[in-house]
Parts: structure tokens; sequence; C-alpha cells
């Protein structure tokens, strides 16, 4: 059954997609970081939307939505528009080109993701094998 | 959304005499040296110093120039108040200049937080001026510098769009004392990145033209120069053909041979044109069990025969290999001098560095863990890919 993007049940399908890919499990095996995933511009929810995931070593530890932005203070925050999300969702935008044109913003420490691009790369076909609804 | 980003190309005769027209006052020369041994580096001054320029020299650029040099010619950079940033050698000193450049502006950072995701805040009040001296590694085009973490024994790809070249000097003169060996190496360099530009997942329409362009020419003037280094029109047509790669380099990705000599390098420091060269046959294997397409593509383009996408593919690869022969290039690995025991003990490192290499993900075929290192121990081996 296919779930909202962003929602609390989405942020659960994603840490199952996570923690049951082992070419993410593989890639990801010396990551230590967590993030926040930002996304604005949701027609008819607050602006922004946040949600949380613990990653390390592999594995999602922990994912959820997160109402008040100060209760983590994630390694990695990655802000854009829904739209742009839904495009990296489906597959229609190469993540890594999204970082360098900047349509996905990415504050943290930088050495990290220019180490491990095939994680990052991993994580965002995980994303992919999650079927997503948006709001319209 | 994507760019097509290049600098203003001053090409052919004279290029050199461009430096006399730029606009600045302080100009320092990020070069190695070898070009100040060879005179290569008073051939930049004059013109620098007719135009009314102060210039410093900055000649210790090693080959594969790592985080702690850069950092050095940053800080002499700014010592002077250079306003333009020359870049004078190879790919190593090339790739110093851009980071130089960026560190010259931005002393709060290190090379490591240079990197093409973050805007860099950069103005004008330094500029960044390539001169190539050898014709392949297509450095003076872009804005990706390699650099080594001496520590971590590895290659970073690091770099920022905003601090791509303003002028790329591409005059075939200074290519014209390339030792043989050396035309090969830098040539095949060439080769290698426009065929891996082409067929890489990030090709574009922009990007295609000068690539085949490149690698014809490559094929038609790489023996002659290799032959005759005094045959000023191959000379230029090579000059031309590495920075017609190099649009690719700035505005595509390359991919699995590079992947491969990244880490290999980051390792054994072997010449990185060569070991690109070595790896290509192999890594093209590879890729065209999945997607023969793009390869045959460019062997139609060059004329070569076939009957099918996966005959004409293979034809460009023994295109390739007649090629190496033709410019006595090694064929695999073990020629790259690198002892046997040695390598494999390096195998795990070599694998995760080549896996987290930022040219990896953009092949066509992207190979896991187990099939990395089988292309290392066959490209070590000289054994045909059959997986
Ligand atoms: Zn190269």
């Amino acid at each position: 059954m296919s779930v909202m993007f962003p929602s609390s049940e989405w942020t659960v399908e994603f840490q199952k997609a996570l923690n049951t890919n082992p070419v993410y499990a593989e890639a990801a095996r010396n990551w230590e970081g967590d993030f926040y995933f930002i996304v604005t511009n949701i027609p008819g929810q607050p602006d922004p939307t946040t949600m949380y995931a613990d990653l390390y070593h592999g594995k999602c530890r922990a994912a959820e939505l997160v109402d008040d932005d100060s209760v983590y203070n994630p390694a990695f925050r990655m802000t854009a528009p829904i739209g742009v999300w839904r495009k990296v969702i489906e597959k229609k935008m190469d993540p890594i080109q999204g970082l360098l044109t900047r349509q996905l913003k990415l504050h943290g420490d930088m050495v990290t993701i220019m180490k491990n691009v095939k994680a990052a790369k991993e994580l965002v076909n995980s994303l992919s094998t999650i079927d997503t609804q948006f709001p319209s | 959304m994507w760019y097509f980003q290049a600098p203003t190309v001053v090409y052919g005769e004279d290029a050199l005499s461009h430096l006399s027209t730029l606009e600045g006052t302080r100009a320092l020369i990020v070069t190695d040296a070898n070009m100040a041994k060879l005179g290569v580096v008073d051939r930049i001054r004059q013109p620098l110093e007719d135009g009314g320029f102060a210039v410093e020299v900055f000649a210790e650029v090693e080959p594969d120039p790592d985080t702690e040099t850069v950092s050095r010619a940053a800080e002499k950079a700014r010592d002077f108040g250079a306003d333009w940033i020359i870049g004078l050698g190879g790919g190593s000193p090339l790739d110093a200049a851009k980071m130089v450049r960026v560190l010259a502006e931005r002393p709060d950072l290190t090379p490591q937080d240079v990197n093409p995701i973050v805007p860099m805040g950069l103005t004008n009040a330094v500029r960044l001026c390539t001169i190539p001296t050898t014709s392949g590694t297509g450095a003076e085009a872009g804005w990706a510098c390699i650099i080594t973490d001496r520590a971590e024994k590895r290659k970073l790809v690091l770099g920022s769009r905003d601090a791509f070249p303003d002028v790329a000097i591409v005059d075939p003169a200074l290519a014209a004392g390339m030792p043989p060996w050396l035309t090969a190496d830098t040539g095949m360099d060439a080769l290698v990145h426009a065929i891996e530009i082409y067929t890489g997942s990030w090709h574009n329409d922009y990007v295609d033209g000068p690539a085949l362009m490149s690698i014809r020419l490559v094929f038609d003037y790489l023996p002659r120069a290799y032959r005759d280094g005094s045959d000023m029109e191959a000379r230029e047509k090579m000059a031309n053909a590495a920075t017609l790669a190099g649009f690719g380099l700035a505005n595509a990705n390359i991919g699995l041979a590079h992947a491969l000599a990244h880490s290999l390098g980051g390792v054994f420091h072997p010449p990185h044109g060569r070991t690109t060269c070595v790896f290509l046959p192999y890594t093209m294997q590879f890729c065209i069990k999945d997607a023969p397409e793009r390869y045959a593509d460019i062997a139609r383009f060059l004329g070569l025969p076939g009957e099918t996408d996966a005959e004409r593919a293979q034809a460009l690869i023994e295109a390739v290999q007649q090629l190496q022969v033709e410019v006595g290039q090694p064929q695999d690995v073990r020629s790259l001098k690198i002892p046997e025991d040695q390598f494999h003990a390096e195998m795990d490192h070599l694998v995760a560095s080549a896996e987290a290499d930022a040219t990896m993900f953009t092949s066509p075929r992207v190979p896991d863990s187990a099939e990395v290192a089988r292309l290392f121990e066959y490209a070590y081996q000289g054994r045909a890919i059959d997986f």
C-alpha cells in the first residue's frame, strides 16, 4: 500500500527499506551520522516538515517525523522543496546532480559526504523502492 | 536541470601572448620545479610582466599534490596579495592552482572543505588562469581538483564550481617539449576521459560533441605526436583533444577506469594517464556487457566495423588496444612495476577507495565490491574480462 510523503508512516517505510537493502548496508558500513530530511513547499502541510533518521554503520537505527526541529542536532540536514524530493524518490533526478546544482541543499561535513558517494546513492535507491504518494 | 560551464579558451599558435592582456596587478604562478628548471616559467613571466604584473612563483607542486602543499601555496598567494593565480604545468600544478585560487580568498577553509555542494562565497578578487604544458589531463577546462590526503593514502576529488578557471591558455608550443612517453601517457588519458564521458550516465548533448571529436583527434594524431614531437599540427590537435575532453570533465563525469586508477594511484603513485589507460580496455569489456550502445556510437563515428552494437563496441576496444601498442603503453597493471605481493596486500584498501571514488557511480555498469576486486586482479594479470 502506498504511503504519503512526508509523513510518520513514510519514515517507518523508509527505515524498513534501508534495513532490508544489503547493498546499502555494505556501501554505508562505515557511515556514522544522523540526518534531518527537510521538506518545504508542501501544499496544506506545515512548512517545513522535518523527518529524522539515525544512520549508523549501514543500518537505520531510528526514523521519525519531528514536530520541533530542536529535538535533535543531526550531523546533516538535507533540504529541498517537495517537487525536488519527488523527482529524487521517483528516480527522475540523480541525487548527486541534485546536490551539485544545489536543488538539494545539504549542510554538514562535506568531506564525509564526498567520501561516501556510493552510500548516498544507495540511500536514495532505497527511497525509490518505497511505494510513495505525494500531496497534490 | 544541469550546467554547461567552460573557461574562455585561448588556443593555437602564440596563445601565450594573451597573458599580456589580462587585467590585474599581482600574479602568482603555481607550478612544479621542472617547469622552473626548463625555463617554461620565464616564458609565462615575460608576457605577464609586459602586461604590468608583479610576478611571484610557487614552484613546489609535487606529482599528486597533497593538502599541505596547496595550503602552503595559498599562504604565499595571500602574503603576496595575488589577484591572479596562474596554474602552469601538467594536471598536478593545475589542480593545485585551482585549490589555491579558493584558499587564497578563503583562509578559513581547509582543502578538504572545498567541495562543489556548498557555495564558496567567492568574489572576483582572485582569478584563475590555467596553462597546460601536457596534452591530456583536461584540468585546464574544469573545476575539479585531485588532491592527495597522505595520512589516509587517498586521492580526494575536491574543488568548487564557483572557482572555475577564468581563462585557459592552450598553446601547443608548450607541449612540444614532451618526451614521447609523456606524450603517450597524457594523450591516452584524454582518450580515456572522452570515452568515459561519452559512455557515462551523466553524458549530455553539450559534452557529447566535444567528447566524440576528442576521441577522433586522439586516434588520428596521437601516433604522429608520439613519433615526432616536432610535428606541430599533431601537437596542436592533441592539445585541442585534451581540452575538448576537459569540457566533458567539467560538465559530466568520468567513470570506472578512473575510479580504479585513482585508487591505485593513492597507494602506488604510477603516472595517472598511463594507469587510466591500462584499465580502460578492461572496464570497457566489463561495461559493454550491460550497455554497448554508446560504445558502438563511438565506433560508428570512427568508422570501425561491426554489424551489431556489441560487435562495434568490441571493435572500439580492439582499436584502443592497438593504439596502446602503437604508442608504447603497458597493457596490464603488472607492467606498471607494482610488485604482486604488495598489490595483493593492499587489495581491500584498493577496493574500498575505488568504490568511494566520485567517478565510480556514473559508470554505465557499476560493479559490486567483489567485481571491483576481480577487475583489479584481471587487469593485473592481463586477463580479458569474462564476468
Ligand atoms: Zn584522467
